[in-house]
């Protein structure tokens, strides 16, 4: 029995090559690894469209075979044999890839769609190829410029084109090529131009000037690029700052309460938003990617609650003893930090990005500007002006000022003084909560959240001079663009030193902060 | 006549009296206890608390087996709170209050450098189940986990093979700790060696827990426009989950960069979305995936115990090469206190010498007769879509570890064997 099996196995493998077309799959289900790599490379050589289910098999790793080397494709957890038709003799094993292996599929990929019929396809194909184009490549690519109906897909291919082009024999041709790279800002083309500076690598003057004044073309743009993207990541630190530091802006600023529980209030945000999470994964996960938005008011108004609990029983028999409220304040921080590792463990909680708040968008070719971290930047903003509407626009919002401009005062024209202060307390911590939100969707969510960002916001209320709104919005993106104009030249750590001492000795010149109030100020 | 049944009650009932007592007694002075030293909160909770659990079950199987000399093991767990002085406050309080035999613990280098004092001085036993950077062999300490040469150097051998990328610049990314900046410096002298530039290296540390890669990941980009580019990132705790965040929203992908972490697995993938991550490396001595029979009954074992034990996320429980390392430890204390006979320091010290266990690595490890370190196969292993890994390089067998590592001057004149460090 084994022996007569055994024949028809061979007599099957000794067929397979004869039977049909070439069996591109079955040659790549047996070559090694090295071989695997050239076949991928004489076959973005030379594509064929017939090639393309087993590329796009190969590149979502749905290609497995069996222990007779026969090819099949997974659809839907079923396999389909890709060559001729054989059942698989037991379960197949998809096929291993290693990086170098992906990325050749990936050119491979690139090159085999370059004969797509839609436009957009090619597009991606042509950008994909002016990163990874191979030597070997020139002829395909040389046809297909010449060939190619659409003006984007053909400006795009022919750069892809040039890359390869650097090495011609032809002077001329080397001399277009490099023309082309400097005035793309691609960040390769600038190590491309580099090399051409040699004289030992290129024997023509007129080149080399060519390649001097590209390399100065595309050493312009990348600068471009690289300030834009320090800006975005200051503005981005900044934004988180300021969301970590409104809340305290009010509790602290305005209403002159050393709120050491603050940072809690944002971990409690951050824990409303998992909670909110969990409870879409189980009643609606249709839904899911819209739970941050639901998790906005919900964190809101039980970090509110909270607060207003807080100030109705501990913080106001403390108003006017800022040393006890400080002990107070810092004895319920404690407390509530156990109370969340006793409800949701002492470890981190997963809260996962929905697939807006993923991703990022493409703006240069050496700029990536995050999804998460735009929508922060404009989140932040968002709450900064509806928390200044509030508070000079709305009944709430001027007896807020009254009391903490002059309390006596105020009680006696008629402004219920303690529930002014409740609702404000309530207020600064309900916008914590939805800084906590926003914090959750950058960084981790455990009992310890709060811990790390209570220092920075109150370097950023201090800074920005107590009792001021526009003073914490100012020093939060002040302090957010100086970290990240620093952090490259010497580094997070140093960093992060240099920031506190300057800001030390900023608080000694001028203690009350950036923007100082006048006038009378709270007691 | 009236006298004997009196007699025989009293005996009786003194038997009764002294069976009552005595096997209580003898139970309550029987136990053998073992100290559980690891971050049960703070920034290495991520990591430490599987620790934690896998060597409770591996005491509980231990002890469902017998125990040792007869005796069950008492496990002692204490949270040190990822507060390095804390760690020491705590081994002391191990040593000293519970008298406890043997510990089980540390993950960071820093909080095993905070430790070794109390450990010397007291004489106490300490099984570090972590990849480090070496430069330490104390006679107090049996290291389970890799030396550099069992860990960093083949993952950079990988990186320059063909296979690997053949990458030609090297960004060393690490949080800032006696771990990370000591592997460096090794890497750094083996790079050389290798005949790479400085220009073509960049080191850079961030604080313990730093949240925000934006700047880190953007000079990255910026640094792999000068030639093929690898990552090798000795990044600890849960900063890795915006390191990879980051990575993936500013769109690196491992055909492009490819990142190899020392000390990322199994576990601190769980809170993340791994599909942009696929082709990202890690380098191991065991991986979750590996097969062979005593890996399958270990992995199951475990998913059993965190189902049993409720413990948060079982549903996804996932083994990883610390894990697999406190349990080959813990086995192989168990071994050798048998040999001794008894679970005193120096005598289970000696006995540990040339002890072998078939671990889930699939491979039968043993410890050196004389450096206190496994001998370890390496393994390198591909992010797949399902947070797993799969191995794609390995070594042919388990390597000797050097813990005093070539690439550091002054290393060849010290002793390969355990001496006290002060």
């Amino acid at each position: 029995m084994p022996t007569a099996l055994y024949r028809l196995f061979l007599l099957l493998t000794l067929l397979l090559p004869l039977t049909g077309h070439a069996g591109d799959a079955s040659d790549f289900v047996a070559a090694s690894p090295s071989k695997q790599a050239k076949l991928l490379e004489s076959w973005s050589a030379a594509p064929d469209a017939a090639r393309l289910p087993l590329l796009e098999a190969l590149q979502q790793g749905r290609l497995a075979a069996d222990s007779g080397k026969n090819p099949f494709i997974e659809v839907n957890g079923l396999y389909q044999s890709a060559e001729g038709e054989f059942a698989p003799a037991e379960a197949p094993r998809k096929l291993r890839l290693n990086n170098r292996l992906r990325g050749l599929i990936g050119t491979a990929m690139a090159s085999h769609q370059l004969l797509a019929e839609e436009p957009a396809l090619r597009l991606a194909a042509a950008r994909e190829l002016q990163k990874r184009a191979k030597p070997a490549q020139l002829g395909l690519l040389d046809a297909r410029v010449a060939s190619e109906t659409d003006a984007q897909v053909r400006t795009a291919l022919t750069l892809a084109l040039a890359n390869l082009q650097l090495v011609d024999r032809d002077p001329a041709i080397r001399l277009a090529a490099v023309r082309l790279l400097g005035e793309t800002g691609d960040p390769l083309a600038r190590t491309r131009l580099e090399t051409l500076l040699d004289p030992a690598v290129e024997d023509d003057a007129g080149v080399r000037t060519a390649a001097q004044t590209g390399l100065a073309q595309v050493k312009r743009k990348l600068l471009i690029g690289e300030l834009l993207g320090q800006a975005f990541s200051g503005l981005s630190l900044g934004s988180i700052l300021l969301l970590a530091a409104l809340g305290l802006a009010i509790t602290f600023g305005l209403l002159g309460v050393i709120n050491m529980a603050h940072g809690e209030m944002l971990m409690l945000g951050a824990y409303a938003t998992y909670m909110v999470q969990l409870l879409f994964q189980r009643f609606a996960p249709e839904a899911i990617a819209l739970y941050p938005l639901v998790a906005l008011p919900v964190a809101f108004f039980v970090t509110a609650a909270i607060g207003m609990a807080l100030e109705r029983t501990v913080i106001r028999h403390l108003y006017g003893r800022p040393l006890e409220t400080l002990l107070a304040t810092w004895g319920i921080s404690l407390i509530l930090i156990q109370l969340v590792r006793l409800l949701f463990g002492a470890q981190n909680v997963e809260v996962a990005n929905p697939y807006w708040l993923s991703g990022g968008v493409q703006v240069l070719p050496n700029l990536v500007l995050p999804y998460n971290r735009i929508v922060i930047i404009g989140f932040a903003l968002c709450v900064v002006v509806l928390t200044w509407l509030l508070l000079n626009k709305t009944r709430l919002g001027l007896n807020v000022r009254a009391v903490t401009q002059n309390r006596a005062m105020a009680a006696c024209c008629g402004v219920p003084t303690g529930r002014v202060d409740m609702l404000a307390f309530g207020l600064g911590s309900g916008i914590a909560g939805l800084g906590g939100v926003a914090l959750s969707q950058i960084g981790n969510v455990g009992p310890d959240l709060g811990q790390s960002y209570i220092i920075d916001s109150f370097l950023v209320v201090v800074l920005g001079g107590v009792g001021q709104l526009a003073g914490s919005v100012m020093a939060a993106f002040g302090l957010g663009i100086a970290n990240k104009i620093l952090e490259p030249q010497i580094g997070a750590v140093l960093g992060k030193i240099l920031i506190l001492g300057l800001i030390i000795l900023f608080i000694q010149k001028r203690p009350q902060g950036l923007f100082a109030l006048k006038g009378r100020v709270i007691d | 006549m009236k006298r004997r049944p009196l007699l025989k009650s009293t005996l009786a009932a003194s038997a009764l009296l002294l069976s009552g007592l005595f096997p209580f007694t003898v139970q309550a002075a029987e136990t053998i206890k073992v100290g559980i030293l690891h971050s049960l909160s703070g920034t290495m909770a991520i990591s430490e608390t599987s620790l934690k659990d896998m060597a409770l079950m591996t005491i509980d199987e231990i002890n469902a087996k017998g125990g040792v000399l007869g005796k069950q093991l008492e496990p002692v767990v204490v949270d040190p709170a990822s507060n390095w002085p804390l760690f020491a406050e705590r081994a002391r309080q191990l040593l000293s209050q519970d008298k406890v035999d043997v510990t089980f613990g540390c993950w960071t280098s820093v909080s095993r450098k905070s430790v070794l004092p109390v450990y010397e001085e007291l004489n106490g036993l300490l099984f570090y189940p972590v990849q480090y950077e070496g430069e330490e062999l104390s006679p107090n300490v049996f290291y389970t986990g890799a030396a550099p040469n069992q860990q960093a150097i083949p993952a950079v051998e990988y990186l320059m093979s063909e296979d690997g990328g053949a990458a030609k610049r090297y960004f060393l990314l690490g949080t800032d700790y006696v771990y990370p900046r000591t592997t460096n410096k090794i890497l750094r002298a083996f790079l050389h060696s290798k005949g790479v530039a400085d220009k073509d290296i960049q080191e850079v540390y961030t604080p313990f827990g730093h949240s925000d890669y934006q700047t880190i990941v953007a000079n990255i980009k910026k640094f792999s426009a000068g030639g093929k580019t690898a990552v090798i990132s000795t990044v600890n705790g849960d900063s890795n989950v915006p390191f990879y965040k980051e990575l993936a929203n500013q769109g690196i992908e491992a055909t492009d960069i490819p990142v190899v972490a020392f000390s990322v697995g199994e576990e601190e993938l769980r809170g993340i979305d791994t599909k942009p991550l696929v082709g990202q490396l890690a380098a191991w001595n065991y991986f979750q995936s590996v097969e062979n029979p005593v890996n399958s009954a270990f992995v199951a074992k475990w998913k059993a115990y965190a189902k049993a034990k409720n413990l948060p996320g079982a549903d996804k429980a996932v083994t990883n090469d610390p894990m697999e390392a406190t349990y080959v430890g813990i086995n192989m204390w168990a071994q050798a206190v048998e040999k001794a006979g008894s679970t005193d320091v120096d005598k289970v010290r000696d006995a540990m010498a040339g002890q072998t266990f078939a671990a889930p690595s699939g491979y039968t490890l043993t410890m050196d007769a004389t450096n206190h370190h496994l001998h370890k196969p390496v393994m390198i292993g591909e992010v797949q879509e399902d947070g797993q890994f799969e191995v794609v390089w390995q070594t042919e067998g388990p390597l000797r570890a050097q813990p005093w590592s070539p690439y550091i001057e002054g290393n060849d004149k010290k002793p390969d064997y355990a001496v006290k460090s002060n």
